[in-house]
């Protein structure tokens, strides 16, 4: 056969499965010649619509779900109350959303192993109590409680992931376990007083009120954040263009980089206009959009972002290839519960006090809602980071707009509840299509 | 083909419990070479690959690399000495795209960054020189037909720049064309001068690129054939272990009726 068959087996690129062609195809026979089925975009504005019209029947949405429910949030809201979508509410919404946010940052990592933690709203309330205490009670300092509170949540993390990881209880047992577990523990150092009151005048709780700006509200430090952002990304794609035109491999037409450097420009300088009217932006808000940034890198650029993925998309494969898979699950449930603690700084910031219902009530469902309303797939190995802030942009939303209604927490809560029912009905039928599609 | 094997296992053997896997095995593989492992069920062919591999240490005999005795005792070692293994069922990720697949827990980096243009860079060329032709380096592998998953996952063992490439049924769960694909590819591996031991149940398969087929029975040797001069036959017959059995009487029967 090695000698014969060679000339009568068919090139084996020109497999034509999906296109029935004749056997003297002539596509098939120069070498040269682009194979029919390789997906190339066509030039020009009509390349990206046939393209996104693909990735739509795919079930690769992406982030569109997300960007018309945030329009259609806001366009109710804003017919129901004029006052939504003033700047002052705007920057409210900015400012409430990090705390939440902070938690769906770390959620992020548990999904894409296609996990779930339940355990970060007591966390998160646990670490406000724990940095209360220590500030409070014992006199520390701030920042030093505050590292401490944060190193909590990371071991109730780990410990959490190693239940997960080495003994094989299902994550969500174990942090369910912890939901219940970690808010007793908060309970219990509150004891009967039930609020402790943190002074606001300095340390982590100063920095993470609601009236702490960067840069003192002066009118230069929106547009500075702003134009970082733009710069940075432009930047980073032309260098990223420059590079694989020297490697030969397939880049970014230039055209693309501009509309995309285009969107982010008018997206983050209307933003920053929008905050400088109402007051400046909150150093919170800049808090999360760093981590943001920062977790994007790990996740996207590093070896370790790499592991997480190839765990979330197929344990075997992963252990084959040598990844260590119980060291990410360990290090993704501690990454979770460090996120929470932070998350619980914030809610300390907001309150400048440690409550019996910080972090209880909808607060896990918010984070978990915010993480899949923003793409991030509950099935695991597919999302990105940045569904933490486009969720948590839509859910804020919500609740800031029900508040300026003056709706009932009944009606919040089903209202949310609807909500994240919503989100993973768009995650499961976008996955069924895609594997209808070949993509998942 | 050179006079010294890149692999020689040396009356190798194996035991689990009470249960005697291998015993005295005797296999060579020389660069540029396809070496057709054939045998029934439970004969001891992943055993015996798996001995290579490094999954399992043997318990007797020698195996050599290059000449020279070597102990495999992990699979770390035996990567370390340049065997690659291709398993039965994918070892991908769905999620990852093709050229993450590739370099998966060995990611190419730059200051600490995994660098995405160099890892795509050497993936286009391993899949050129491979005239492996898929619709694009960077769409998961979701994406791919079986016969394009399998021919990645063999490309990934290339990788690391292995000189025996180990396929444990690669054509299993394959079309036609699919199949044809992949014995290409294998072809590609022997013109590269790699050793490739190549596990399969389908004769066909065998016959059309090894060069020379050892048959394992309950856990022995029993014969190496060059595949040009055997027939299958031949090879059957070793597999089952006689001439006189139900896959020959059964041929024999349709000879005899076919005389009538």
């Amino acid at each position: 056969m090695s000698d014969t068959s060679k000339t009568v087996k068919p090139d084996p690129g020109a497999e034509h499965q999906n296109t029935v062609a004749p056997a003297d195809d002539p596509t098939a026979a120069p070498v040269s010649v682009v194979d029919p089925r390789l997906l190339i975009r066509d030039e020009g504005l009509k390349g990206y619509v046939t393209e996104f019209k693909r990735k739509i029947k795919g079930g690769e949405l992406g982030s569109l779900p997300v960007v018309i429910g945030l329009i259609v949030i806001w366009t109710i809201f804003q017919f129901q109350n004029e006052r939504f979508l003033s700047a002052d509410n705007l920057s409210n919404i900015s400012y409430y959303m990090s705390a939440t946010g902070m938690l769906a940052i770390g959620l992020v990592f548990v999904l894409l192993l296609g996990e779930i933690d339940l355990s970060v709203g007591s966390v998160s309330g646990l670490a406000s109590t724990i940095f209360a205490v220590f500030v409070v009670t014992h006199g520390m300092n701030g920042w030093l409680a505050l590292v401490l509170a944060v190193l909590t949540g990371i071991a109730i993390g780990a410990l959490q992931g190693w239940f997960f990881a080495r003994i094989g209880v299902p994550a969500f047992v174990v942090t369910l376990a912890g939901f219940l577990g970690w808010n007793g523990l908060m309970l219990w150092l509150l004891g009967s007083s039930g609020t402790i009151n943190i002074p606001a005048d300095e340390g982590p709780v100063k920095l993470l009120g609601q009236s702490s700006f960067f840069m003192d509200q002066a009118i230069i430090g929106a547009y500075l954040l702003a134009g970082l952002g733009v710069l940075s990304m432009l930047v980073g794609s032309v260098g990223e263009q420059r590079r694989r035109k020297a490697a030969g491999v397939p880049f970014r037409p230039t055209s693309e980089i501009a509309l995309r450097v285009g969107a982010l420009a008018v997206a983050s300088f209307a933003a920053a206009a929008v905050l400088n009217n109402a007051s400046g932006v909150s150093n919170a808000l800049v808090i999360f959009l760093a981590a943001l940034v920062i977790v994007d890198f790990v996740l996207r650029r590093t070896t370790y972002g790499r592991k997480v993925f190839a765990v979330g998309g197929g344990i075997e494969a992963a252990r084959r290839a040598g990844i260590n898979v119980p060291m990410v699950r360990i290090t993704v449930f501690a990454i979770s519960g460090g996120f929470a603690a932070i998350g619980g700084m914030f809610f300390a910031g907001q309150t400048a006090s440690a409550t019996l219902n910080a972090g209880g009530g909808n607060t896990l469902m918010l984070a978990i809602a915010a993480a899949v309303i923003g793409g991030t797939s509950l099935f695991g190995g597919r999302g990105n980071v940045w569904s933490a802030l486009l969720g948590m942009l839509v859910i804020q939303s919500i609740q800031t707009g029900l508040d300026l209604l003056n709706m009932n927490t009944s009606i919040q809560y089903m209202i949310t509840g609807a909500v994240l029912l919503g989100a993973v009905v768009i995650d499961s039928v976008s996955r069924r299509s895609q594997k209808a599609a070949g993509r998942a | 083909m050179s006079a010294t094997p890149v692999l020689a296992l040396r009356g190798v053997s194996k035991r689990f419990g009470a249960v005697q896997a291998l015993t005295d095995v005797e296999l060579e593989v020389h660069p540029g070479e396809v070496v057709a492992l054939v045998g029934d069920n439970g004969a001891g062919k992943s055993t015996l690959v798996k001995t290579i591999a490094g999954v399992h240490p043997i318990d007797e005999g020698v195996i050599e690399w290059e000449g020279n005795p070597v102990s495999i005792n992990r699979p770390h070692d035996a990567q370390g000495l340049g065997v690659a293994t291709v398993y039965q069922d994918l070892a991908l990720c769905d999620n990852l795209d093709v050229v993450g697949n590739l370099y998966l827990g060995r990611e190419l980096l730059h200051r600490g960054v995994i660098d995405e243009v160099s890892m795509e860079k050497n993936a286009r060329e391993l899949l050129s020189t491979l005239s492996i032709r898929i619709p694009s380096v960077r769409i998961p592998i979701a994406s791919l037909s079986g016969g394009q998953r399998q021919v990645v996952a063999i490309a990934r063992a290339l990788i690391g720049d292995p000189k025996v490439v180990i396929l444990d049924e690669p054509t299993a769960a394959l079309g036609v064309e699919q199949t044809a694909q992949v014995l290409d590819l294998v072809e590609r591996l022997r013109e590269r001068n790699l050793g490739v031991i190549l596990i399969s149940h389908n004769m066909a398969d065998v016959k059309a690129v090894a060069d020379t087929v050892h048959v394992l029975r309950l856990g022995k040797n029993n014969g190496s054939f060059p595949v040009k001069t055997t027939s299958h036959e031949e090879i059957i017959a070793a597999i089952t272990g006689a001439t006189d059995n139900a896959v020959t009487r059964r041929a024999g029967r349709r000879d005899a009726e076919a005389a009538k």
